[in-house]
């Protein structure tokens, strides 16, 4: 019987199990996550803390998915060291593991550049994992001065899911806008303008210099005094397991379009990979939810001896902040429309013939359409474009597209 | 497994199947109780133009992306049918960024809607089909693949 091994518990590692249930029912399965908790949707954290689910209705699979998938589970353990000559992996808990085929699911970790003075804090708080979560709603109360470091959508999401706890909040970031990394200088104004008329205060286009004690003296000269702080830069991949048994990594494991990586027997998924991003023709780090459900699903197909391919990889986000949707997706490569009022944006992105990439605030209906145009790469030019750029609907694709999809199983 | 299945040359963009999905979906056992005077909300839509009509609605798929992108595990299957447990859904709408035909919404609370065949309404089977004056909309089994 095979050995199925895998290594963190989220969204791959369960969507691994799957995959690799899909065509075996009888492998040996073990998995290994440094979880307490059973497996849940990591970006579910805020909405915990905004009181939009609870810890039981967190669970992605359900609380019995291990028991009805027969694995093997270990939680709150971790894997110190990979032998793939060998084919096992050493635990925390001094236990080897053997393996026929391994899937490396380790997710990644929150980032931060060292802030001069902040081993003075004494509340700090990255904001990845439930645990931290747990952790903030125990810490904070309604009078707490929450700074957080960091406008991405973590710290924003973060930010919504405390205001109604805190006295106040604040985020800063070094960026001049938030969510830099998704929305353009056009479409950021609006979603600042919103988090502000929702009470946070932001402090754009500056950031913490060093900490003393509950004071941020910031790049600006300003100083920010705060009970709480919540750091939300950023993530990287966690590769070490793999990169020092001699596995191909960069920013990310590098994995192929069936999720295996450099190592024979060995695969990865999630946000510890770096693999092909369709809208860019390069590889990339397209850390999401939804990407790691389909590469661990990818993977553990393969790992079960079947042929699957994740090859229509993008970065792909939705959010809500206060009720204001934001859509991202792909690559922004060249515009080719934008329709901009007080309230919402819409911006398309297209090069070489296909759509790369958009950005939506506010409408957002039927944005899968556009998704599907990037990660199918469909030519423009075989579609009424024009159209589809002002509504998306299926009108613009023509009469045999719909008698496929509208009048056959898909 | 049985399917909504739409023949576009029959249809006259009358859109009852909106009002018949909106009422079957609503709860309530008179339709003017339910409808009158407010948005509805279905989940089937007819798109078109002057010439063309068509309904839309979940195709509910083979391997269904929104299931598989679901954050919360909202999404998932029951015999074949997409269901959404709206008790676990948070409203993040990845549903709605990647379901390539569009089938997907936000409900009035936040939480997404979708088409669930009526499975469990006290229509017991599609409203969109049992009501389509002209069976531009039909709920029956077909081959995969098969158009």
């Amino acid at each position: 019987m095979k050995k199925y091994l895998i290594i963190g518990g989220s969204i791959a590692g369960v969507s691994c199990v799957e995959g690799i249930r899909s065509r075996d029912k009888e492998g040996e399965i073990t998995l290994v996550t440094s979880e307490p908790f059973s497996n849940y949707g990591r970006p579910l954290i805020s909405y915990y803390l905004e009181g939009k689910t609870d810890v039981k209705r967190m669970s992605w699979r359900g609380e019995d998915f291990y028991e009805r998938n027969r694995v093997d589970v270990r939680h709150a353990v971790t894997a110190e060291k990979l032998e793939p000559e060998a084919k096992r992996v050493l635990l925390s808990t001094g236990e080897a593991l053997p393996y026929d085929a391994l899937c490396l699911c380790l997710g990644s970790h929150p980032f931060s550049p060292r802030f001069e003075g902040v081993e003075t804090v004494e509340n700090r708080f990255f904001f990845t994992t439930l645990s931290d979560a747990l952790a903030l709603e125990k810490t904070v109360t309604k009078t707490s001065r929450v700074l957080v470091v960091g406008a991405g959508f973590i710290g924003l999401k973060c930010a919504e899911g405390l205001r109604d706890r805190a006295g106040s909040v604040t985020v800063c970031d070094l960026a001049e806008h938030a969510m830099s990394a998704n929305l353009d200088a056009d479409c950021a104004p609006i979603l600042e303008k919103h988090l502000e008329a929702n009470g946070l205060r932001l402090m754009l286009g500056d950031t913490v210099e060093r900490f003393e004690g509950q004071t941020a003296h910031m790049k600006s000269g300003q100083t920010v005094g705060f009970d709480v702080l919540v750091i939300a830069i950023g993530t990287r991949p966690n590769v070490s397991l793999l990169a020092e048994a001699g596995g191909g990594v960069n920013k990310g494991i590098l994995v192929g379009e069936g999720m295996e990586t450099s190592l024979p027997g060995i695969w990865a998924a999630g946000d510890c990979t770096e693999s092909m991003d369709v809208s860019a023709g390069a590889t990339g780090l397209l850390a999401v939810l939804p990407n790691a459900s389909l590469q661990g699903f990818c993977a553990g197909v393969n790992m079960a001896g079947g042929s699957e391919r994740f090859d229509k990889g993008i970065k792909m986000n939705s959010i809500g902040f206060f009720g204001l949707h934001i859509m991202s997706a792909g690559t922004y490569t060249e515009p080719v429309y934008t329709e901009l009022t007080d309230t919402g944006c819409k911006k398309l992105f297209a090069k070489d013939g296909v759509l790369t990439g958009f950005i939506l605030l506010g409408d957002t209906a039927r944005a899968g359409i556009y998704t599907s145009l990037i990660r199918e790469r469909t030519p423009l030019e075989t579609i009424d474009f024009e159209a589809v750029k002002k509504e998306p609907s299926l009108l613009p694709f023509g009469q045999d597209y719909r008698a496929k999809k509208l009048g056959g199983a898909v | 497994m049985k399917r909504v299945y739409v023949n576009e040359e029959w249809c006259l963009g009358c859109h009852l199947c909106e009002f018949n999905c909106a009422f079957a979906n609503s709860g309530e056992s008179d339709m003017v109780k339910a409808l009158k005077g407010k948005p509805i909300r279905p989940r089937i839509r007819v798109e078109g133009d002057d010439r063309i009509t068509y309904a839309v609605s979940c195709r509910h798929c083979l391997d269904p992306l929104c299931i598989r992108s679901c954050i919360s595990g909202a999404l998932h299957k029951e015999d074949g049918v997409v269901c959404i447990d709206r008790e676990k859904c948070v409203g993040c709408l990845t549903c709605v960024l990647v379901c390539p035909y569009g089938a997907v919404q936000p409900g009035p609370d936040g939480a997404a809607m979708k088409c669930e065949l009526c499975l469990k309404n006290a229509c017991g089977e599609p409203a969109c089909a049992a009501g389509c004056p002209n069976r531009a909309i039909v709920y029956e089994e077909r081959e995969e693949g098969q158009a």
